[in-house]
């Protein structure tokens, strides 16, 4: 898929992709001549036909890890807060409070996986060794992961 | 246009794209090779399906990979069929996956099968469900199953094997899936039973393999004869001929024709498949000598 600015006839860029919490998903693009963004936004079918596909909108920052999709689309397989960053390079240090593992578990469980490696990889890059909700929040404000 | 104005050009897809510099087409190539990578240690790819379920292609892939192991070769045995895995029960493989250095290591099942299965990651008698809207499963539902299916493939650490036997569920479309994932397998056995209605369904299958350009494909008939306990006098247990029909008509090697025999299923649904436990009957023999067929080009 491409975004192509009309007036400039120029591809846009992936800018950022953004995880409001409730399954579906924005993109955001912008003309590298005008400017001007554009974000796409994906219902949550669209969004689990993405994510069905073991990739990542904008790339990935990690490897993907062994069995990612079958771990973390598959009910009942797997306690969902122990998956997804568990065995990331750089992630795998990082521990979960109870209050944040709590806050996790509110998140639609088809996107869980996604949201937690993205906290994960926030707080590995910072050497944070402790998610807690207040590290939660700052992720998201600094990421734009509203609502999660 | 209504105004006399020439439409305007919007360039296309394929005039804009530069499919190497696309970080999803980055991410699919990488899949790919993972994949690629993990079965060039597979000495034969083989794929048992059918167009028609009930035919008995799990408890014959269980047969055959166990026939193969106990006879000194690395076997590897992935259930294909993520809604009704029963790989894992039949060859006697438990204890789940555990996490290996490049990927999961198979469970080992009879004979030393390394086994992978969904059986083996939930509950036996709960439903799969995948996690995801409940609108419009048909939309991701097949994505997630193919990718499934991609990840038991190249996140296994399955090792140098001489055989990875892929039990698929029944459907023509699973073979056409498996050839879009994998590539054209080394070997396809279709499974079918001497009735009409097997051979009617079966027929379908055995035409899309003709065109997919598969060099070895043959048909094996299960359930084609019934012996006497007491004399061993071998009957038809079907009154049609669907199975030597189909491989005239189709133009394919009836590798195998196995007779009914209880056995198979009491022994294979306790784990044990019948060439380990007792494979002096007929049907034993049968199934040891196809395995033996499918092992050697």
């Amino acid at each position: 898929m491409k975004f192509l600015c009309v007036g400039c006839d120029a591809v846009m860029d992936y800018v950022e992709r953004r995880l409001p919490g409730d399954g579906t998903m924005a993109v955001v693009y912008a003309c590298p001549t005008c400017g001007k963004e554009t974000a796409m936004l994906a219902n949550p079918m669209e969004t689990r036909l993405v994510s069905g596909l073991g990739i990542e909108v904008g790339g990935r920052s990690v490897p993907a890890e062994p069995l990612e999709l079958v771990r973390s689309s598959v009910e009942g397989l797997e306690d969902p807060v122990e998956l997804g960053a568990s065995g990331s390079p750089g992630t795998g240090r990082v521990r979960w409070s109870e209050d944040a593992r709590e806050r996790l578990l509110a998140v639609p469980s088809f996107v869980r996986g996604m949201v937690k490696r993205i906290y994960g990889e926030y707080a590995a890059e910072r050497g944070i060794e402790e998610i807690t909700p207040e590290i939660m929040d700052r992720a998201r404000s600094e990421l734009g992961l509203e609502g999660m | 246009m209504s105004d006399g104005r020439a439409p305007r050009r919007i360039r296309t897809y394929h005039e804009v794209a530069d499919p190497g510099a696309e970080s999803v087409v980055g991410q699919v190539v990488d899949q790919r090779r993972r994949l690629r990578d993990r079965l060039a240690r597979v000495g034969r790819l083989v794929a048992i399906g059918s167009g028609k379920g009930g035919v008995g292609k799990s408890a014959i892939s269980a047969n055959v990979a166990a026939a193969l192991a106990a006879g000194g070769r690395a076997v590897g045995a992935l259930d294909a069929d993520l809604e009704g895995p029963s790989l894992a029960r039949m060859l006697s493989a438990g204890g789940g996956l555990v996490r290996g250095e490049s990927g999961f290591l198979p469970a080992r099942g009879a004979a030393g099968v390394g086994v992978v299965s969904m059986d083996l990651l939930v509950a036996e008698d709960a439903p799969l469900r995948w996690r995801g809207p409940e609108d419009h499963q048909f939309a991701w539902r097949s994505v997630l199953e193919t990718g499934a299916l991609r990840e038991f493939l190249s996140d296994i650490e399955w090792g140098d094997l001489d055989v990875l036997l892929l039990d698929l569920p029944p459907g023509t479309d699973k073979l056409a899936r498996l050839i879009d994932l994998v590539g054209p397998p080394d070997v396809v056995v279709i499974v079918t039973t001497p009735s009409e209605a097997a051979r009617h369904v079966v027929a379908k299958s055995a035409r899309f393999l003709e065109e997919s350009g598969i060099r070895e494909v043959g048909l094996v008939a299960n359930m084609a004869s019934w012996s006497c306990p007491h004399c061993g006098v071998a009957e038809p247990l079907f009154a049609a001929d669907g199975a030597r029909r189909l491989a005239r008509d189709a133009g394919l090697e009836l590798w195998a024709e196995l007779p009914f025999d209880p056995r198979i299923a009491t022994d294979t649904d306790e784990g044990l498949p019948i060439v380990l436990s007792a494979p002096e009957r007929p049907a034993a023999r049968a199934l040891a000598a196809l395995a033996e067929r499918l092992a050697v080009p």
